[in-house]
C-alpha cells in the first residue's frame, strides 16, 4: 500500500454507498460543466470540459463502476483529480464532506463489494457506523482496468 | 557549493558552444589558415574549459585545456593545420560532446577515458618541435626559463621595452594556502604592480584570477621602470602574499624578436585580406554581438504565454460573437481595436516561440561528412534557408526525420565515385538542403543528383514483402509506386547497412511528419536524383478552421486541408465496392458520412436531399466530408485532449470556443 498517503479523504456518494479519494490527489470540486462528447473514446468517458482553458477528460464514475446511469442533479459533481500530472474529471453523485481517517480504522478489502471491480479500491475506512470505499485514484485513470 | 543549480544552464550552454565548435573546426578544414575560425575554436574550447573546470568536470577540463596547447600553437603559427590535426580535434569535440550527454543523462561524465585522445594532443604538441623553424628554438630558450612561456607577440614587446631601457621581469606570486578571497588579493597585486607598471602577461588569464581559477600562485610578466627590489617590496608588502619570485628579463634574441615582428605583420595583412574577402567572417561576428543580448527563457514559460494569448484569444471571438449584436458604435470599435491587438499579440508571441532551423542544419555538415568519408564518397553539402523560422516544438521534432533523409540520400541516392564518372556526371556529389517559408507552412526539402530511385526496383521489392500483389503491381503509376517507399517494413537497400536500409527508416520519417501535421512528398528523375519534400505548418498552436455541426455537435476542420466546399444531390451518390462517390470536377470523389463515422446522433444531412460536402485533401487524394451546416471560418486554438485520451481516433485535438464550450478538432488524415 502507498505509504505517504495522508489520512484526508474527500468524502461523495454514488448510488446509496459512500466513497473516499485521498485529498491530496483532488484538485477541486466543481458543479457540473457543459460535456463535450468524444467520439470512439471508451463508454465511460463522458467527453471533455474546458476547466479554465484545458480541455479534460470526464469519467462517468457509475458507468466505470458498472451501476445504472441516472440522470445528472442540481447536486451532481465533477471532482477534479491530478494523478501522474494527468488530470481528469470524476462525475459524483453528491460530495458530503472531507473526513480524517486514521489508519488503523482502514481495513482491506473484503472478497466481494457489490458489483464494483476490485482494483480500484484501496481500502474500507470505518467512521462511526460509516463505512467508506476508499478509492485509489491512479488505478480509475489507468485506461484499461 | 552546490552547483546543481547551474548545472542545466551548464549543459545548455556547453552544447551551444559545442555545436559552434563543429561550425568552426569544418570551417578550419576548409579553411585551414583562417585565423579568425582559429580564435573561434580557441575561444570556444577555453570557454568550454572555463565553465567544466567551475563544474569539476576534470576529464574535459584536461581534455579542453591540452585542446587549447595545441590551438594555442597552431595560433602562434608552431605548428601547421593538416587533416590529422582536424580529425583529433573533431575526436576531442565527440569526446566533449558525449561527456556533456552523459552528464545531461547520468550527472556524471560517463566512463570513456580521455587519455587516448590527449596522448593524439600531446603528439601533435611534441611532433612540432622537428618541423619547426630555427626562430622558433631561439624564443622557446626565452621561454623556457621557467617561470612562464611568452608568445612572440609578448616577445617583441618585451624586447621593445628592453631596447627602450625598461626592465622586464617575469613574477611568480604564490598566496597563503588559506587565503579566502584569492580573486581579491590578485587585485591588489595588479593594483599594486600597475602603479609602477604594466602587466602585459598573466598565466593564468587575467579572466580565470578573477574567476578564482587558479590554485595558490599566478605569474604575471611586468614592464616597468621601477627597480626589482621596489617592486618586490610593494608586492611582499600584500598581507597573505607568502612569496613572490622575480625573473629578470635582460633580452630577447634580436633574430627572434625580428622574425616575430614580420610574422605580427603577417598576420595583421592576412586578416585584413580576410576581412575584405570574407563576407561570412563579418556575419559571424554581427551574429556573436547580437547573442548579447538575448535573454534564456524557460519554454514552460512560453507555452504558459502562449496559453493566456489563446485564452485572450476565445475571449476575443466571445466578444465579438456579442458585439456584432449592439449597435453600439464604441463597442463595435473597442471590439476591433482588441481584435487587431491580440492578433499582433499572438504573431510576436509565436514569433518569440520561433527558432531558426539552422539549429537542425549545424550538424548535417559534420553528419555528411563523416558518412561520406565511410563510404568513399565525395559528397558537398549544399544548405540554404537555415535562417527560416519554426515553432521550437517543431524543431525539436525534425532532426530525426531528416537525418534519416539525409542519410538515405548519401546511402542510396548518391552514387559512388566510379559509377558517377562512368555515368558522365562529376565525381562529387551534392546534396541540397534547402527550407523556405511557403505561404502559412514552412517546406523542407533534402534532395541529392544521385540515381534516383528505380521504381520498378521498387515494386519488385514490395511484392517479395508482401506489400501488395504482381496485379497490383502492374497497375501502379509512379505515384502510388513512390507512395510504397513508406511503407511501414520497406528497405530498397540490397544490403544492409549502418547508415541506412533497417527497413525502419521512411515509415517513421512519414509518421513523425505527419504527427506535426505536415506531409512527406518525393519527387525522383531517373539518372538525375530525387527530392523529398517536406512540408509543415509555421505554428502548430493556432490555425484558421472551418466550423461545422454535426447533429447538435460542433466541429472543426482544419482550413489548410480543404480544398473547397460544395452541395450535392443525395441521389448522385453511387455505390463502388462499398464505398461512397460522386462525381465532382470531373473525377471520382470518395464520400465518408462525418456524421456517422463520429456517431453522432441526430443528423439532418441524412435526411435532406442537398448535401453539404466538403472537400478534404490528403496528398494527391481528395475525399468529401458530409457535414450537417457550416458555420464559418474561425480562429482556433488547439488544444490536446490530453494523455488520458490520447489513441482516440479521428480526433486531432479540441479547442474552446467563443461561449467556452468544447469543439473537437477533426483529424482528416486518419479518415481518408
Amino acid at each position: 500500500m502507498a505509504a505517504n498517503i495522508t489520512n484526508k479523504y474527500v468524502v461523495f456518494k454514488l448510488e446509496n454507498e459512500e466513497y473516499g479519494i485521498d485529498i491530496l490527489k483532488v484538485k477541486e470540486i466543481k458543479e457540473m460543466l457543459r460535456i463535450t462528447r468524444v467520439p470512439k473514446s471508451p463508454s465511460f468517458v463522458r467527453g471533455v470540459v474546458n476547466l479554465r482553458g484545458e480541455v479534460i477528460p470526464v469519467i462517468d464514475l457509475r458507468k466505470k463502476f458498472n451501476l445504472q446511469s441516472t440522470n445528472d442533479s442540481s447536486s451532481t459533481r465533477i471532482v477534479i483529480v491530478v494523478v501522474d500530472e494527468i488530470t481528469v474529471g470524476l462525475i459524483i453523485d453528491t460530495s458530503s464532506e472531507v473526513l480524517e481517517i486514521d489508519k488503523e480504522l482502514i481495513e482491506e478489502p473484503p472478497a466481494t463489494i457489490a458489483s464494483i471491480d476490485h482494483s480500484y479500491i484501496y481500502g474500507i475506512g470505518k467512521v462511526g457506523e460509516r463505512l467508506i470505499i476508499l478509492l485509489d485514484a491512479s488505478k480509475i485513470i489507468s485506461m484499461n482496468a | 557549493m552546490d552547483m546543481n543549480q547551474y548545472l542545466e544552464i551548464f549543459i545548455e550552454e556547453s552544447q551551444e558552444h559545442l555545436q559552434s565548435l563543429n561550425q568552426s573546426l569544418l570551417g578550419l578544414e576548409t579553411n585551414p589558415k583562417d585565423m579568425q575560425i582559429l580564435n573561434e575554436i580557441f575561444r570556444v574550447a577555453h570557454t568550454i574549459k572555463g565553465m567544466a573546470a567551475t563544474m569539476g568536470y576534470n576529464k574535459m577540463t584536461n581534455l579542453t585545456h591540452q585542446m587549447e596547447n595545441v590551438l594555442d600553437d597552431i595560433r602562434n603559427g608552431k605548428i601547421e593545420v593538416n587533416t590529422f590535426i582536424v580529425d583529433v580535434l573533431f575526436e576531442c569535440l565527440d569526446f566533449l560532446e558525449n561527456a556533456v550527454n552523459s552528464i545531461a543523462s547520468n550527472g556524471n561524465e560517463g566512463t570513456a577515458a580521455a587519455d587516448e585522445i590527449i596522448t593524439k594532443l600531446n603528439t601533435i604538441l611534441t611532433g612540432k618541435a622537428s618541423s619547426g623553424a630555427m626562430a622558433e628554438t631561439a624564443i622557446t630558450a626565452v621561454a623556457d626559463q621557467g617561470i612562464m612561456k611568452f608568445n612572440q607577440y609578448e616577445n617583441s614587446v618585451a624586447a621593445k621595452a628592453i631596447a627602450q631601457g625598461f626592465n622586464v621581469f617575469k613574477v611568480k606570486i604564490v598566496l597563503d594556502s588559506g587565503c579566502m578571497l584569492k580573486a581579491a588579493r590578485a587585485f591588489i597585486v595588479f593594483q599594486t604592480v600597475e602603479r609602477c607598471g604594466e602587466i602585459i602577461k598573466a598565466v593564468p588569464k587575467v579572466e580565470d584570477i578573477e574567476d578564482e581559477n587558479f590554485d595558490s600562485e599566478f605569474s604575471i610578466a611586468i614592464i616597468s621602470s621601477e627597480s626589482e627590489a621596489i617592486i618586490k617590496k610593494e608586492l611582499e608588502a600584500i598581507s597573505e602574499v607568502s612569496q613572490v619570485i622575480f625573473e629578470k628579463i635582460e633580452h630577447v634574441e634580436e633574430e627572434a624578436s625580428n622574425e616575430v615582428l614580420n610574422n605580427v605583420f603577417d598576420l595583421e595583412q592576412r586578416s585584413t585580406t580576410q576581412i575584405e574577402e570574407k563576407e561570412s567572417g563579418e556575419d559571424a561576428q554581427s551574429k556573436k554581438s547580437k547573442t548579447g543580448k538575448t535573454v534564456r527563457v524557460d519554454i514552460d514559460r512560453l507555452d504558459n504565454l502562449m496559453n493566456l494569448v489563446s485564452e485572450l484569444i476565445i475571449i476575443k471571438t466571445r466578444l465579438e460573437g456579442t458585439g456584432s449584436d449592439t449597435t453600439d458604435q464604441d463597442m463595435s470599435e473597442a471590439v476591433e481595436y482588441l481584435e487587431r491587438i491580440t492578433t499582433n499579440l499572438h504573431d510576436a508571441v509565436m514569433k518569440v516561440r520561433m527558432v531558426p532551423i539552422e539549429r537542425v542544419f549545424n550538424r548535417f555538415p559534420r553528419m555528411v561528412r563523416d558518412l561520406s568519408k565511410e563510404l568513399g564518397k565525395d559528397i558537398d553539402l549544399i544548405m540554404s534557408g537555415e535562417e527560416t523560422e519554426l515553432d521550437r516544438t517543431v524543431i525539436d521534432e525534425i532532426g530525426d526525420p531528416l537525418i534519416h533523409l539525409i542519410r538515405n540520400s548519401i546511402d542510396h541516392g548518391v552514387e559512388s565515385k566510379e559509377e558517377r564518372v562512368k555515368n558522365g556526371k562529376p565525381a562529387t556529389g551534392n546534396l541540397f538542403l534547402r527550407a523556405y517559408q511557403d505561404g502559412n507552412s514552412v517546406v523542407i526539402e533534402v534532395e541529392d543528383d544521385g540515381n534516383g530511385i528505380d521504381l520498378n526496383r521498387v515494386r519488385r521489392k514490395a511484392i517479395e514483402k508482401g506489400l501488395i500483389n504482381q496485379v497490383e503491381a502492374d497497375s501502379m503509376d509512379e505515384r502510388s509506386s513512390v507512395e510504397l517507399l513508406f511503407k511501414p517494413g520497406f528497405s530498397t537497400a540490397e544490403k544492409i547497412s549502418d547508415i541506412s536500409g533497417r527497413g525502419v527508416g521512411l515509415d517513421v520519417v512519414k509518421t513523425k511528419i505527419e504527427s506535426l501535421n505536415g506531409v512527406v512528398e518525393v519527387e525522383t528523375v531517373s539518372g538525375k536524383g530525387s527530392k523529398f519534400i517536406i512540408r509543415l505548418p509555421l505554428t502548430l498552436a493556432i490555425i484558421q478552421a472551418l466550423m461545422v455541426t454535426l447533429g447538435n455537435e460542433k466541429y472543426a476542420i482544419p482550413l489548410n486541408v480543404i480544398r473547397d466546399i460544395t452541395t450535392i444531390n443525395a441521389d448522385t451518390i453511387r455505390n463502388i465496392h462499398g464505398q461512397e462517390v460522386v462525381l465532382n470536377r470531373d473525377s471520382v470523389l470518395p464520400i465518408i458520412r462525418l456524421g456517422r463515422v463520429l456517431d453522432v446522433e441526430g443528423n439532418t444531412s441524412e435526411a435532406e436531399n442537398e448535401m453539404t460536402i466538403v472537400v478534404v485533401k490528403k496528398g494527391e487524394k481528395n475525399a468529401g466530408f458530409i457535414v450537417d451546416s457550416l458555420i464559418g471560418q474561425q480562429e482556433i486554438v488547439i488544444k490536446t485532449l490530453g494523455k488520458y485520451l490520447s489513441g482516440i481516433r479521428y480526433i486531432a485535438g479540441a479547442t474552446i470556443l467563443g461561449d467556452g464550450q468544447v469543439a473537437l478538432i477533426v483529424d482528416t488524415n486518419s479518415l481518408i
